[in-house]
C-alpha cells in the first residue's frame, strides 16, 4: 500500500465560496435509502416542492407504490386552522394501515417544516408509541436549509444509530449505503481474511440493525457520514482512518485498515485480495490510455469529489483542475487529502457562477456536475460526466473500479465516436 | 396536510420558471434554499435545453435565517441584473422563502433598477404550477404591455396595412409538444391570411410583450397558461380571443371558422383545401376495429377536452372515463362528461386515477407520464396526451398536437399501441399457439410491453389474473369458468370479467359457471 495513503494532518488550501449553489437537498437521499432498507418508508414533511423535487431527482417513475412520500403541507396547516400534528397523525395512520408491511418510519425534515418549527422528533416519538411494536417511527432532517444533497443519508444513518442495540462483542461495522452487490463482495473479502463478525449500517431490512459498543471498529465506506461517525463514536465504537474503497488503491487501504486492526497476517491479507487487485489493476490499466493526462474539473456534489477525484489522479493519471466539494471534512479524509497532487485547487461551498467562469476559463476536457449543469456545458462543447450517476451506480471495491472508470471514459469516447 | 406519492404539478414557482426559460432577455431571482436548483434540470435534462434556465436561487441556509436574508436577497437581485444584462426581472419567493416573509418585491423596487422589475406572489401552499405560469405571464404582460394601452374609453388602432393580425399566447418552456403546436398553428394561421404579431410567452422578449397591444386579436392556445392574461388583454385593448383549441380535424376546422369570423376573412377556401389523412384512415376498413375501444382520459384540462372528442368523433372510440387534475377548468371538463354521459374524475391524487383505471379496465388510456406508468402495469395500451411529461415526449420528430399534421399524430400515436384488427381476431380464434399467444407483444411493437415469447412449447397456461374473489357475498369463479376465461384474449378479459361478476350479482348467482359467463356475453352484448 503507498505510503501516500496513511493517516496525515497536513491541510491543503481551500478556496470557500458562499453563493448560489447547484446542488440537491438532502431529501434526494430517499431515492436510494428507500430502496436500501426494504422494509422502511420515508414519509417527508414538506411542500409541493419536496414531492416534486424527489419525483424530478428520481427521473423516472417506475415504482407503483414507492415508499416514499410527502405529507404536504397546506395553508390551512399554516394559519393554525388544523392542527398540523393530529393532521400528522392522521396521515400517518392511513399510511400504515395501506401498507402493513412497513416496519420502520422515517419523518423526513425539509425547509418548511423547519422553518415553521415542526417538532418531528417529538412526532416521532408519539407515533412510535402508538405503533410500537409493529413499526418504529424515526425522523432526521433533509432539509436544504441545513443539509446538502449525500448528507441526507447522513442524517438518516444518524438517526439509526440511538436505535442500536449495545453489544460488547467485538465486530467491523461498516458504515455507509452501499449496492447490494458490492456490499456481497466485501463480505467475502472480510471472511477471506477471517474478520468477523462484520456488520452493515444501513441494514437491507430493519430488524436486521446491528448493535454498536466499546468493541465496535468501523469504516466508513463513504465519505459524507459525518453525524453518523460522531452519533458512532458516542456509542463507544471507533473508526479506523482509512481512504475510501475507491479505485484498487482506494479499496486496499480501506481493506487493510480492517486486516491491521483485526490482525490479519501480511500473507493472508495479500491472499485474500491478490485477485481482486490484479482485476481491478487490469479493468483500470485499459480506460487509461484514454483518461491520462485528461484534465477534469469538479464541481460540488456529493462528497464523493476528493476520493474520486484521488483515483483519476493516482489510478488514471489524469490532471486534476480544481476538486469542488460541497462540504470537506478533514480528519473523514486524512488518508485521501495527501494523496492528491500538492498545487491541486480544492474548493468548498460553491457560487455556480464564479465557478462555472473558472470552469469555461481552464476549458478542461471533462467537467463532472450535476444534472442542471450538464447539458448547458455540453451545448459550449465542455464534456461532462453527471455526477448522481456516480451516486447511482455500484463503483466502489476491486470489482467495480474498472466500472468506475469506464464512467468517465463514455463521455470522452462518444466525443470521439460522433461524426455529426 | 395530505399525503401524496406522485404529483401532477410542480409548486407555483415551476410555472414562473416555465414563462421565465420559454422568454429571452428575462431573468428570474428566486428567493430559496438549496436544493431548489433541482427545478433546472427539468429544463436541461427533460427538454433537453442547451442553456440554463434564466434563474439566480438566493440559497439561504439555517444559519441565514436568524440574520439578514433580506440582504441576501437585495445582493442576488443585484448581482443577476449586473451579470446577466436582463431586459426586464421577475422576482419572487418559492415555498419556503414565502414563510420568511422578506417581501422580495419591496427588496427589489428599493434598488431602482433601470429595467422593469415584476413581483410575483404565488402562494405555495395554496396553489400549483399551472396556476403560477398564468400568474406569472399575466402580471409580465401587465406589466409590459399595460403603459402601451390606450386611455379608457379610446379604442386601439388598427393594423395599418390592413392585414389582421393576432398574438398566440400559452407556450412555454417544458410544454407539451408547444414547440411543435406553435410551428403548426403559425402555419394554419398565414395560410388563412393572419399577420403573426406576438407569440409569447415562448422565444418572445420584454419587449415583444410591451406590442402585445398591436394585434387585433388573440389566440388562446393554453388556457391553463394564457387565459388570464387573454382576458386582461381583452378588457385593456378591446382585443377579442379564441376559444376553440385545434386539437383533432373538427375542433381545427372550428378553429379556421372562428379565426376567419374574428379577422374578417373566408375560411371556405382554406378548409376545402384541409389534407389531414385522419379522416380516411378512420374510415379506412382496417380502422373497423378499432369501434368502440374503451379509452380513458386524463390530463390537463385543455388536452382531455380535446382528446375526448376527438377519440368519440374522429376514431370511434368509446369513452368511459374522463378526468383532470386542472380544478381550474374542472367545469368545462364536468360538462363534457355529463354529455358523454359520465362523471368526471377532478383529483390530482395519482392513487385515485390508478383506482379508477383498474376499475374500468378501459383497453386504452390516454393520459399523463403518470397514467403510462398506471398502464404498464395493468398491461393496457396507453399514449400520453398531456403533461406531466418526460424526456420522451420530446421527440426529435415535429410531432405537434394541434393542426391537420397535429390530427395525424394523433391518429398514429393513439391506434400504434393497440392490438391490429386482424392480429385480435387470429389470437381469439387460436389461443394457444406457443408463438402467437397473449403473452407475446403485438409483432409490430416488437418486445415493447409484454414478456418475450420464448417459444416454449407448452402453451402458456398458468391464468395470471388474481383467482377466485373474496367470500363477502362476491360471486366465485369455478375452475372451469376460471378456465374459459382465461381463453379468452387479454385484452378484453378484464372488461369480460367485470362484466360477468356484475351479471353474476345482478342475477344473485353464487358461483360463476361456463354457462354464467356465456349468459353474460349475450346480456352485454344486447
Amino acid at each position: 500500500m503507498s505510503e501516500a495513503l496513511q493517516r496525515i494532518s497536513v491541510a491543503p488550501p481551500v478556496l470557500r465560496e458562499r453563493g448560489q449553489r447547484e446542488v440537491f437537498c438532502g431529501l434526494t437521499g430517499i431515492v436510494w435509502l428507500h430502496r436500501k432498507i426494504q422494509d422502511a418508508f420515508f414519509l417527508v414533511v414538506g411542500s409541493r416542492t419536496c414531492a416534486h423535487l424527489i419525483q424530478s431527482a428520481a427521473g423516472v417513475m417506475i415504482f407503483s407504490e414507492p415508499r416514499f412520500g410527502t405529507a404536504i403541507i397546506d395553508e390551512r396547516d399554516l394559519a393554525g386552522l388544523a392542527d398540523v400534528n393530529e393532521e400528522l397523525d392522521r396521515e400517518v395512520t392511513r399510511l400504515l394501515d395501506r401498507r402493513p408491511d412497513i416496519k420502520l418510519l422515517f419523518l423526513v425534515g425539509s425547509c418548511p417544516s423547519e422553518v415553521i418549527k415542526l417538532d418531528l422528533h417529538r412526532a416521532a416519538e408519539r407515533l412510535s408509541q402508538r405503533f410500537m411494536p409493529n413499526v418504529r417511527v424515526l425522523n432526521y432532517s433533509g432539509s436544504g436549509i441545513e443539509t446538502t444533497f449525500t448528507q441526507g443519508e447522513d442524517a438518516c444513518l444518524a438517526a439509526l444509530v440511538p436505535e442500536m442495540a449495545h453489544t460488547t462483542e467485538r465486530q467491523l461495522m461498516v458504515v455507509g449505503a452501499l449496492a447490494d452487490v458490492v456490499e456481497d463482495q466485501f463480505r467475502s473479502l472480510f471472511d477471506a481474511m477471517g474478520i468477523g463478525p462484520v456488520t452493515f449500517l444501513p441494514p437491507r431490512q430493519s430488524a436486521e440493525l446491528p448493535a454498536v459498543g466499546e468493541e465496535t471498529c468501523y469504516l466508513l465506506a463513504q465519505p459524507f457520514l459525518t453525524d453518523t461517525a460522531l452519533a458512532l463514536n458516542q456509542r463507544g465504537a471507533r473508526r479506523l482512518a482509512a481512504p475510501f474503497p475507491l479505485g484498487e488503491e482506494g479499496t486496499t487501504g480501506w481493506l487493510k485498515a480492517a486486516a491491521k486492526e483485526f490482525g490479519v497476517s501480511d500473507e493472508k491479507f495479500a491472499q485474500a485480495t491478490a485477485a481482486g487487485r490484479r482485476r481491478a489493476r487490469h479493468a483500470v490499466g485499459a480506460q487509461r490510455e484514454q483518461l491520462e493526462n485528461k484534465r477534469v474539473f469538479f464541481f460540488p456534489d456529493s462528497q464523493l469529489e476528493i476520493p474520486l477525484a484521488r483515483f483519476l489522479y493516482r489510478e488514471l493519471g489524469m490532471e486534476l483542475l480544481e476538486v469542488g466539494t460541497p462540504y470537506l471534512h478533514q480528519e473523514h479524509l486524512d488518508c485521501e487529502l495527501p494523496a492528491l497532487p500538492e498545487a491541486v485547487q480544492l474548493s468548498e461551498g460553491q457560487d455556480v457562477e464564479l465557478q462555472l467562469d473558472r470552469c469555461r476559463e481552464l476549458k478542461p476536457d471533462i467537467v463532472v456536475c450535476g444534472l442542471g449543469l450538464a447539458n448547458p456545458l455540453e451545448a459550449d462543447g465542455i464534456t461532462t460526466k453527471w455526477s448522481i450517476e456516480l451516486l447511482f451506480t455500484p463503483i466502489q471495491g476491486y470489482e467495480q473500479a474498472g466500472d468506475c472508470a469506464e464512467l468517465f471514459c463514455r463521455p470522452l469516447r462518444r466525443r470521439q465516436v460522433l461524426r455529426v | 396536510m395530505h399525503l401524496t406519492v406522485w404529483t401532477y404539478e410542480g409548486p407555483p414557482h415551476v410555472g414562473a420558471m416555465r414563462v421565465a426559460t420559454a422568454m429571452k432577455d428575462l431573468h428570474y431571482v428566486l428567493h430559496a434554499p438549496q436544493g431548489d436548483t433541482y427545478a433546472d434540470l427539468l429544463f436541461t435534462m427533460i427538454e433537453r435545453i442547451p442553456r440554463r434556465p434564466p434563474v439566480t436561487y438566493t440559497t439561504f441556509q439555517a444559519r441565514d435565517l436568524g440574520s439578514d436574508t433580506a440582504t441576501l436577497f437585495k445582493d442576488s437581485v443585484q448581482a443577476a441584473y449586473e451579470r446577466f444584462q436582463p431586459k426586464a426581472m421577475i422576482v419572487g419567493a418559492s415555498c419556503t422563502a414565502e414563510l420568511i416573509q422578506d417581501d422580495p418585491g419591496g427588496l427589489a423596487e428599493a434598488l431602482q433598477l433601470p429595467i422593469p422589475v415584476v413581483p410575483l406572489e404565488l402562494p405555495a401552499y395554496q396553489r400549483k404550477e399551472n396556476w403560477g405560469a398564468a400568474e406569472t405571464f399575466y402580471h409580465l404582460v401587465r406589466a409590459l404591455a399595460g403603459p402601451h394601452a390606450p386611455p379608457p374609453g379610446e379604442r386601439r388602432e388598427s393594423s395599418p396595412d390592413g392585414t389582421p393580425r393576432c398574438n398566440i399566447l400559452g407556450p412555454t418552456a417544458l410544454g407539451f409538444r408547444h414547440r411543435d403546436d406553435v410551428r403548426e398553428v403559425v402555419a394554419l394561421l398565414q395560410e388563412l391570411g393572419v399577420a403573426i404579431n406576438v407569440v409569447a410567452p415562448l422565444d418572445a422578449a420584454p419587449a415583444d410583450l410591451a406590442r402585445l397591444g398591436e394585434a387585433d386579436f388573440n389566440v388562446v392556445l393554453y388556457p391553463e397558461i394564457a387565459d388570464t392574461a387573454a382576458r386582461w388583454l381583452k378588457r385593456t385593448f378591446g382585443q377579442p380571443m379564441t376559444s376553440v383549441i385545434p386539437i383533432g380535424v373538427n375542433a381545427t376546422c372550428d378553429f379556421i371558422r372562428e379565426v376567419a369570423a374574428l379577422a374578417e376573412l373566408d375560411a371556405q377556401p382554406m378548409l376545402e383545401r384541409q389534407q389531414s389523412r385522419l379522416p380516411w384512415y378512420s374510415r379506412s376498413i382496417d380502422s373497423t376495429y378499432l369501434t368502440g375501444k374503451r379509452v380513458f382520459v386524463f390530463g390537463d384540462a385543455t388536452h382531455v377536452l380535446a382528446a375526448a372528442k376527438v377519440a368519440r368523433d374522429e376514431l370511434g372510440f368509446e369513452v368511459v372515463g374522463l378526468g383532470t387534475y386542472s380544478r381550474e377548468f374542472a367545469r368545462e371538463v364536468r360538462a363534457l362528461a355529463k354529455e358523454m354521459g359520465l362523471e368526471a374524475l377532478i383529483t390530482d391524487d395519482y392513487l385515485e386515477v390508478e383506482q379508477r383505471v383498474t376499475e374500468l379496465q378501459p383497453e386504452l388510456v390516454l393520459g399523463t407520464q403518470m397514467e403510462r406508468h398506471i398502464a404498464k402495469r395493468l398491461g393496457i395500451a396507453c399514449a400520453v396526451i398531456s403533461s406531466p411529461i418526460h424526456v420522451q415526449d420530446f421527440p426529435a420528430a415535429h410531432s405537434p398536437q394541434m393542426g391537420f399534421e397535429g390530427a395525424n399524430v394523433l391518429f398514429d400515436t393513439w391506434v400504434h399501441p393497440l392490438m391490429m384488427g386482424l392480429e385480435e381476431h387470429l389470437l381469439g380464434m387460436f389461443r394457444e399457439d406457443f408463438e402467437f399467444n397473449e403473452n407475446a407483444a403485438p409483432s409490430h411493437l416488437g418486445r415493447y410491453g409484454g414478456p418475450t415469447a420464448v417459444a416454449s412449447p407448452e402453451p402458456a397456461a398458468p391464468e395470471p389474473a388474481p383467482a377466485v374473489p373474496a367470500s363477502d357475498g362476491e360471486p366465485c369463479w369455478a375452475p372451469d369458468a376460471e378456465k374459459a376465461l382465461g381463453q379468452i384474449p387479454f385484452f378484453v378479459r378484464g372488461k369480460a370479467r367485470r362484466n360477468t361478476e356484475s351479471f353474476a350479482r345482478e342475477q344473485g348467482v353464487s358461483t360463476i359457471t361456463v354457462e354464467t359467463l356465456y349468459d353474460a356475453k349475450a346480456h352485454f352484448s344486447r
